[in-house]
């Protein structure tokens, strides 16, 4: 069955993806809504660079981290002089780079549904006196609902199934950075099949129970 | 991993019109530098073509049981080729002790590593790195290196484990971890560190590192992968892993 | 200098002034208009003409560099200086109804309810409601409504946020004929009781004639009249803006009752004309239309003929009409304007002119009501 060892990844998984869904929905609402209603000329760059992680192979941004997050990269030399030592081998780093790595999924269904909700509700509710703040929690929110709940599900499921990233800047520390997935890769390598069962038939049900959860709560998430 | 191998499967029809023959090998990836070279030399000596993979030698023993492609392992034990002799996945009487490897303390950093190791029991660093030691085998020399200097216990919480001996370089040679376990083939060259600073551990801490080769099932019959052991095994080849400070 | 005399206080503190020029990649919009402070103001055109797009300047929902808007005393914009949507006191009513789907009825009507205290404003809420008829409506969901109900809806919404001013965007355009008939008496009773001016959208010459009081016609961006009601109707220099439709709008009262003929009797200052018995009280104010092809001239007053409407004037104008073999013809029927449409050839052979007594024969009356 699952060991301690085992318990410990899920839990740091758990812990990982959740931390990373609500960082990706406070940072990637405003994101994603100057996407949806910007008219500037950076519009089709910022949206590219944010879709980046969706083509790009988990080892490139990996390989980036290592290199810019290290003591000689201008992130680490930033995190140093801010005291906080450097990223990689840190929940933190992991963290960071589950954020940019999951970002598309987050930002991406979000931004749909904020277009989808066209320009009238807003300009609807600035006629009824709503402050740009009300309006955007008064209004935008509650009609891009299905969008967060979207981008929630699958910010979350995403990093629940990272690997590549994790392999490469975290080194395998239990309870810090060694999560599910990486755990799964040591069982094979280490040819405990079983123990590497029962992880990856679970990783198999909740992702299953996830996607099922966002069909049931959200039957047209493209129509936001 | 598996698609290199569809590649070089599709390669190796077109090479089959040559003379020539391919050899597929899998090797440890502490021996990736030497492996190299000695292709290189082995082509042009022989007109046979190396095709190479490199990794721990731990996911080389998973997939060659599960039918991966190789023909020759170059491992980085004698454990895992033992093994696969006792599984039949081997050419019988075709493994032999290709290089004895050696393990270093380094560091990127010059200085930072005392031609002794003191630097370990000191302490004064956030991160050390190591290959996983339940599938890399320098990783384990480096576990038992730690426990044989009593240090084990008080460096556990700052060891960072690559998953093979080149993501524990890795680490340490972008600076994320400033020194780590490597196998001395990684940063010598001719006699000296290629770079960075080192401590070469005392033989006598750790479980020799005999890394054996063995022609694989697929192999069999095949005379490009019976000619590369028989050059792994000649002057030139042995000169060649010397330079990288593996003994024979 | 126009512009110092439009800056005295005594004609910036009372009605609306609107200078704006914005130039849209379709047409250029250029607008100086003086608006009454109440009433309701219609601004006319053919889609396209700029109606909505001025409505929606001067509601700040489209830029409007350089413009300048003051309503009743309260100036929204000059210059670069720029009130917000949302800090102006207005009422906007959509073409499309606009409620948010995610809020109740009643959550949609409290949403920019301004000004009152908790349990006032739910009174306030709730006589508004009934005032439009949605009462019942309250605790339902906008999907569940239909196209005129929650039109009503909006235009509570509107009316709840204490505007100092409404406006109306086509809100009957969307809506079938019946639907519209289901609105138009909530429109006339806020004409009636609204103390503030209200400016309607609209390209149906029916609903501005029934609501309005002063008449704006726009045409690509330019405005081509703008005047009291009544005489701007009856204004036959325009291009044929109403065309079929030209006509005019007479506020009567009902005068008296024949309950022999079942006739009512409504006077104004030309005269009076009869309708069909209508059950109001005497003296309550009614607003007729009468199209001028439903307007025929004679020289002498007709006594054996079967239509009841005759009313003398004086020929005031003639114009030309669209069709080359008509003239529309404007009369003073003692202050109140009429057009009939005429013939060209009736025209020579009565010999009309400006100045020459006629007798009008009204063979149709709208009664806008």
């Amino acid at each position: 069955m699952l060991s301690s060892a085992d318990w410990a990844a899920i839990s740091l998984t758990l812990k990982l993806a959740s931390l990373t869904t609500l960082l990706l929905l406070l940072i990637g609402t405003p994101i994603a809504w100057w996407l949806a209603y910007t008219r500037s000329k950076l519009k089709p760059a910022i949206g590219a660079v944010v879709s980046l992680p969706l083509v790009l192979p988990p080892t490139v941004l990996g390989f980036y981290m290592l290199l810019l997050m290290g003591p000689n990269g201008w992130i680490g030399q930033f995190t140093q002089a801010l005291g906080l030592g450097t990223l990689p081998f840190t929940f933190t780093g992991l963290l960071v780079a589950s954020v940019l790595y999951s970002m598309p999924f987050v930002v991406q269904p979000v931004q749909n549904a904020f277009e989808a909700i066209g320009p009238r509700p807003l300009e609807v509710a600035a006629t009824l006196r709503a402050s740009p703040l009300k309006t955007f929690f008064a209004v935008a929110l509650p009609l891009a609902r299905p969008g967060f709940i979207t981008g929630a599900i699958l910010g979350f499921a995403h990093t629940v199934g990272e690997f590549g990233v994790v392999l490469m800047i975290g080194g395998n520390i239990p309870g810090k950075t060694r999560v599910v997935s990486v755990q799964i890769f040591n069982h094979v390598e280490e040819m405990e099949y079983l123990h590497a069962h029962w992880l990856a038939g679970g990783m198999v049900v909740l992702s299953f129970l996830v996607l099922l959860a966002l069909y049931v709560l959200n039957p047209n998430p493209r129509k936001g | 991993m598996i698609r290199p191998f569809i590649l070089a499967a599709i390669l190796s029809g077109t090479s089959l019109l040559a003379n020539a023959d391919e050899v597929q090998i899998a090797v440890a990836a502490n021996f990736s530098a030497p492996i190299k070279l000695i292709a290189a030399d082995f082509e042009k000596d022989t007109g046979h073509k190396a095709v190479i993979a490199t990794g721990a030698t731990g996911a080389f023993y998973a997939q060659i049981r599960n039918g991966a492609p190789f023909e020759v392992f170059l491992s980085a034990d004698d454990e895992t080729p033992t093994k696969l002799e006792a599984e039949g996945k081997t050419v019988a009487g075709s493994r032999f002790t290709y290089a004895v490897g050696k393990l270093v303390l380094w560091s990127a950093k010059p200085g930072f590593v005392d031609a002794k190791g003191e630097v370990l029991k000191k302490g004064e660093f956030a991160h050390l790195s190591l290959a996983n030691p339940k599938t890399a085998p320098y990783g384990a020399a480096a576990v038992e290196t730690l426990k044989k200097l009593g240090v084990f216990d008080s460096l556990q919480s700052k060891i960072v484990q690559g998953e093979n001996i080149s993501q524990a370089q890795q680490f340490i040679a972008t600076g994320n971890a400033e020194l780590g376990f490597v196998a001395l083939s990684q940063v010598w060259k001719d006699g000296k560190l290629t770079s960075g600073s080192g401590w070469l551990v005392p033989a006598d801490f750790y479980a020799p590192i005999k890394q054996d080769a063995v022609i694989l099932a697929n192999g069999k019959g095949k005379a490009a992968a019976e000619a590369l052991i028989k050059y792994l095994k000649g002057d030139k080849a042995r000169a060649v892993i010397k330079s990288f400070g593996y003994e024979i | 200098m126009l512009q110092d005399i439009r800056n005295t206080p005594e004609t910036a503190a009372s009605g609306i002034q609107i200078q704006l020029a914005v130039a849209f990649p379709a047409f250029k919009l250029e607008v100086d208009l003086a608006l009454p402070g109440r009433g309701v103001t219609a601004l006319f055109g053919h889609s396209g003409s700029g109606k909505t797009t001025l409505l929606r300047c001067l509601a700040g929902l489209e830029k409007a560099p350089q413009a300048r808007i003051h309503i009743n005393g309260t100036c929204w914009q000059d210059g670069s200086h720029v009130v917000p949507t949302h800090q102006r006191a207005l009422g906007y009513v959509f073409q499309e109804a606009s409620l948010f789907p995610h809020l109740s009825v009643r959550k949609n009507l409290a949403f920019g309810q301004t000004g009152a205290a908790a349990t006032e404003s739910r009174q306030i809420l709730e006589h508004t409601a009934e005032r439009l008829g949605i009462a019942h409506l309250l605790e339902r969901s906008p999907g569940k409504l239909s196209g005129g109900e929650r039109q009503r809806v909006a235009i509570a919404r509107a009316l709840l946020t204490n505007p100092q001013i409404l406006l109306m965007d086509e809100p009957l355009a969307a809506l079938d004929l019946k639907r519209k008939q289901e609105i138009l008496p909530y429109l006339e009773r806020l004409h009636d009781e609204l103390e503030i001016p209200m400016i309607y959208v609209s390209h149906s010459p029916d609903e501005v004639a029934r609501l309005a009081d002063h008449l704006v016609l726009l045409n690509k961006g330019q405005v081509v009249a703008s005047g009291p009601l009544q005489e701007t109707l009856a204004r036959i220099d325009l291009p044929a803006v109403f065309a079929d439709d030209a006509g005019v709008v007479l506020d009567t009262t009902i005068g008296a009752h024949d309950e022999q003929d079942r006739l009512s009797r409504l006077d104004f200052s030309g005269g009076h004309i009869f309708v069909g018995r209508r059950d109001r009280p005497l003296g309550q104010k009614m607003r007729c239309r009468i199209h001028a092809r439903d307007v025929s001239l004679t020289l002498q007053r007709q006594e054996d003929t079967s239509i009841l409407n005759l009313v003398p004037g004086l020929v005031v104008d003639i114009a030309e009409t669209d069709n080359p073999a008509n003239v529309l013809v404007r009369l003073d029927a003692n202050g109140t304007p009429l057009l009939a449409r005429i013939t060209r050839r009736s025209l020579r052979l009565l010999d009309l002119h400006p100045g020459k007594a006629v007798w009008a024969q009204i063979k149709a009356v709208a009664l806008l009501d």
